[in-house]
């Protein structure tokens, strides 16, 4: 009786796992598309554009000639707008971070905060693009200047900041929080005296990875109406004059680098086809080198901290 | 706290009533100083809120702006998208059927291959492969979107035009499949945790009942973690709905009331992209169009959005 029922079962037996080989080799195969086919297009951008990186391309103005023209004036502005966006953004972005994990109550506002957190992070980004001109650039009057940059981009950044730094908050053991408490501290002296310091490492890695989004980002700065063609530089923020500082290049003009590129990528004619593949080469080496340093971050945390 | 406290054992040993007053003094300002800061930390975290509230506000009030001059019928029912003619059409649709079959494209590229792969990753890989992999797919996701624009425009539709040699140089198919590419880490990263979510017990019940990996994982795993894969799939559709910079690029600039991905269109965000680039007088109709056109991108978002986290919520809430 046994027999037959074995003599059934054993081709289905064989079937099933030549179902499961195959799809182990489907899901194998998606998995190398996912990440391959991007080796591949980076293996195009890098061999169209390696060989145009040099000290002139990186120290020259945009130009009607191709190979005369450089990426300073984008590079500057990327690095000026990056210094606005980090100023307002990350101790924003902190402070709400620490009122959601430490000081909020659970009312309804919260409840609310919560919500348009989530939903922000969600928002695309050339929305913020068409809050920044309805309001920073015409209602505000700050023009299409490096710090409504600055503002656009630190808005963008601030629910990853949030959320991020809620993650590295929580993970501290709320032992710690008791034992301060114990001594009689107060909630801010053990937010900043111990919650804070402890959960640096993690915070870091959050910031690191909202800079990294914000500086490759592209739609919202060409909303507020960033110009592709610049051949100048912002007022230098250091002056021979006392006061010796000034902050004219926070309301100047700009461009910075993924405008740059796209200028270069959307002009017709394969001439500045190299120039873009030079600033993408540039872009993704900077992008990829910051969360590869965050993920490096979270990855040692993982391994060192055992509370 | 030591100086209150050491203030306060100060003023039993010598009773004085001034170092008593002294003490509760210093206490109020500590306790002033402790409000001041939680006031200014909820005022960070008001930001959000006032961000969202901006957001409706500035497209709002531009949009009614244009409401004026456009009946609300023609916007919906003109099959013609010509703002910035002599003779002016506003009517989304072309824009929207631009949108839609720009992330339908890209819908098709990212789920099928980011299911499996997610599969795989979850229900096969050992954690050695997973170590690697993810972190591999989260630097994809990081990457620049004008960067995959370049991809779309440069190296994958000159690719596509040696299987269809008729293909226009901007199409929608190109940006179309970079754009499946492009959120294909993000629906593998969500997905995963979708049947990561799934308790252990229900497949080690399916295994003792001879089933294989893959018999658990299609029929067990991939079942009880379907709210939390149709969530991936809802943010991933948000996602594509809202990309700008490859269509910008990769996709043209005309808005095209078609379904054939093989012809070039613009979507609402190119079409936000070619005006801000232009130089728009404030105010004028052209102005107030690409506002009332990302009105029309921000409510289908936030649509998706929510559904997408009324789903998440779910499947987090079963197990």
């Amino acid at each position: 009786m046994s027999t037959p029922s074995l003599s059934h079962s054993t081709p289905s037996i064989a079937r099933r796992k030549i179902a499961e080989a195959l799809f182990k080799i489907v899901g194998l195969g998606s998995l190398t598309i996912a990440v391959g086919t991007l080796a591949l297009l980076f293996g195009a951008l890098l061999y169209q554009g390696a060989s145009q990186i040099d000290w002139q391309f990186l120290m020259s103005f945009p130009s009607r000639h191709a190979a005369e023209a450089g990426i300073l004036p984008a590079w500057v502005g990327s690095t000026l707008i990056m210094l606005v966006t980090a100023v307002v953004g990350i101790p924003l972005g902190v402070a709400a971070a620490i009122y959601l994990e430490e000081y909020a109550r659970k009312t309804w506002m919260t409840e609310l905060i919560e919500v348009t957190v989530t939903n922000l992070a969600g928002v695309p980004s050339i929305i913020y693009g068409l809050l920044a001109l309805g309001l920073f650039v015409y209602i505000l009057g700050l023009g299409e200047s490096i710090l409504v940059a600055g503002l656009t981009l630190a808005l963008l950044i601030l629910p990853v900041v949030i959320v991020t730094t809620r993650e590295a908050i929580r993970a501290i053991p709320v032992e710690i929080r008791e034992a301060a408490y114990g001594l009689g501290a107060t909630k801010w002296q053990t937010v900043s005296h111990h919650v804070l310091p402890y959960s640096a490492a993690g915070i870091l890695t959050g910031i690191i990875l909202a800079l990294s989004r914000a500086i490759g980002e592209t739609a919202p700065i060409v909303t507020i109406g960033a110009l592709t063609f610049i051949a100048f530089l912002p007022p230098a923020p250091f002056t021979t004059q006392p006061p010796y500082i000034s902050f004219d290049w926070l309301l100047s003009p700009f461009t910075i680098m993924p405008i740059q590129m796209f200028g270069w990528v959307s002009r017709p004619g394969e001439d500045f086809a190299g120039n873009a593949a030079a600033a993408g080469v540039l872009l993704v080496g900077m992008t990829l080198t910051m969360n590869g340093l965050a993920i490096y971050l979270r990855y040692r945390m993982r391994k060192q901290v055992s509370w | 706290m030591n100086t209150s406290s050491m203030a306060e054992q100060e003023a039993m040993h010598i009773s004085k009533p001034n170092a008593i007053e002294e003490a509760a003094a210093r206490r109020r300002t500590r306790q002033q100083r402790e409000r001041v800061i939680e006031g200014g930390l909820f005022l960070a975290a008001l930001t959000s809120v006032a961000t969202t509230v901006l957001i409706i506000a500035v497209l709002l009030s531009e949009s009614i702006g244009f409401f004026k001059t456009v009946p609300l019928r023609d916007f919906f029912t003109d099959t013609l998208w010509t703002p910035l003619f002599a003779n002016p059409h506003y009517g989304i649709l072309p824009l929207l059927a631009g949108t839609l079959v720009t992330s339908a494209v890209g819908l098709l590229v990212a789920i099928p291959l980011g299911t499996v792969a997610a599969i795989y990753l979850s229900e096969f890989s050992s954690s050695r492969v997973r170590e690697i992999i993810k972190p591999a797919l989260e630097l994809l996701g990081a990457v620049p979107t004008v960067v995959y624009g370049y991809f779309a425009l440069l190296v994958v539709t000159p690719a596509l035009q040696r299987l269809w040699p008729d293909l226009p140089g901007f199409n929608m198919l190109g940006p179309g499949i970079v754009i499946g590419i492009m959120i294909m880490p993000f629906v593998i990263s969500l997905s995963e945790d979708a049947m990561r979510a799934v308790p252990m017990v229900l497949r080690e019940g399916s295994y003792a009942m001879g089933a294989t990996r893959l018999q658990t994982a299609w029929r067990v795993v991939v079942p009880a973690a379907t709210s939390g894969l149709v969530a991936a799939y809802v943010l991933g559709i948000s996602r594509a709905v809202g990309e700008t910079m490859v269509v910008a690029i990769a996709a043209g600039q005309n808005p095209n009331l078609t379904w054939n991905p093989l012809e070039p269109a613009a979507t609402i965000t190119a079409y936000i992209v070619q005006v801000a680039l232009g130089d728009l007088p404030h105010g004028s109709i052209g102005y107030q169009s690409i506002f009332a056109a990302g009105l029309v991108l921000a409510v289908m978002t936030f649509a998706f959005n929510i559904l997408g986290h009324v789903l998440r919520k779910r499947f987090r809430e079963v197990y």
